[in-house]
């Protein structure tokens, strides 16, 4: 393996995960606000 | 910091600073990828596989500075029983436990070229490894505690007590002299890594905090919002 092998694994690695981390939060987020929006419309 | 105990306050900067947060971060974070990856030269000693240290210090940076928070949000919620402060330790919790995955899985990838193994019981590693499982137990600690309507002290205790570690991380590599080199960045002594190597390094890590703290704060805005409602229900189901 060349050096920009490892060099290319430990930058996909962080990427999929610093995304993932992201994405995860902001659909945690933006699911949780809507749904205590609409509970609060249907009051 | 009082001033924001009230969550309609915390909310009305909260919104707006999610979003600023995480397009600075991606812009420092590509500005720094980009100049580590393509502008600076490489190493007289370990070659092209210097460029790791762009993505594994910034992520070392912030498994121990997350931790450092959760430290702080327990005291202010033990001392002072801030409203935001259980919410602030759980949203801290997942993503400074990326942070330290990101930072053992880089540190073992740089450790193969460089040290010839993927592996080491040395201080430093293992120290950081125990950083990681306080994580996970803290992270099952608070989700079993709020299940159960708790009012998150245990999970405060625990975030205190987990900060033992943190110096042992940070004097590990001056205590146990192993496999990890010393350290080559600090306050009073500046660094001892080459100037055209280093320019990049700032970036990432201001980059990766700005992404960090956005991320917390889209899971704190997700709790609130799930307590709202919680609550609307109660109420609902009461009346």
């Amino acid at each position: 393996m060349t050096q920009w092998t490892y060099v290319t694994a430990a930058y996909a690695l962080t990427l999929v995960a610093t995304l993932g981390l992201v994405a995860w939060s902001w659909l945690s987020m933006r699911s949780a606000e809507a749904s205590a929006e609409a509970l609060k419309r249907r009051k | 910091m009082h001033g924001y105990a009230n969550p309609t306050r915390f909310l009305k900067i909260a919104r707006p600073a999610t979003a600023w947060l995480m397009g600075i971060g991606a812009l420092l974070l590509l500005a720094g990828v980009w100049g580590g990856l393509s502008m600076t030269p490489p190493d007289y000693l370990q070659g092209n596989t210097v460029r790791i240290l762009y993505i594994h210090v910034p992520a070392a940076w912030l498994g121990m500075a997350g931790w450092a928070s959760i430290a702080a949000a327990s005291i202010s919620q033990i001392v002072w029983r801030h409203p935001l402060a259980a919410i602030a330790g759980r949203a801290i919790a997942p993503a400074g436990a990326t942070f330290a995955a990101i930072c053992l899985a880089t540190g073992s990838i740089w450790g193969r070229p460089t040290w010839g193994t993927w592996w080491e019981w040395d201080g430093r590693l293992t120290s950081m490894l125990i950083l990681f499982f306080l994580y996970m137990a803290y992270l099952a600690l608070a989700s079993a505690e709020r299940e159960r309507g708790g009012d998150g002290r245990m999970a405060a205790l625990f975030g205190l007590v987990g900060a033992i570690n943190l110096p042992i991380i940070h004097y590990s590599v001056l205590w146990w002299r192993t496999l990890h080199q010393g350290q080559s960045i600090s306050i009073s002594q500046g660094s001892s890594i080459a100037p055209e190597l280093l320019w990049p390094l700032p970036l990432t890590m201001v980059g990766f905090t700005a992404v960090f703290a956005a991320v917390v704060l889209m899971r704190m805005r997700a709790e609130l919002a799930q307590q709202k409602m919680e609550a609307r229900l109660r109420r609902s189901v009461a009346e």
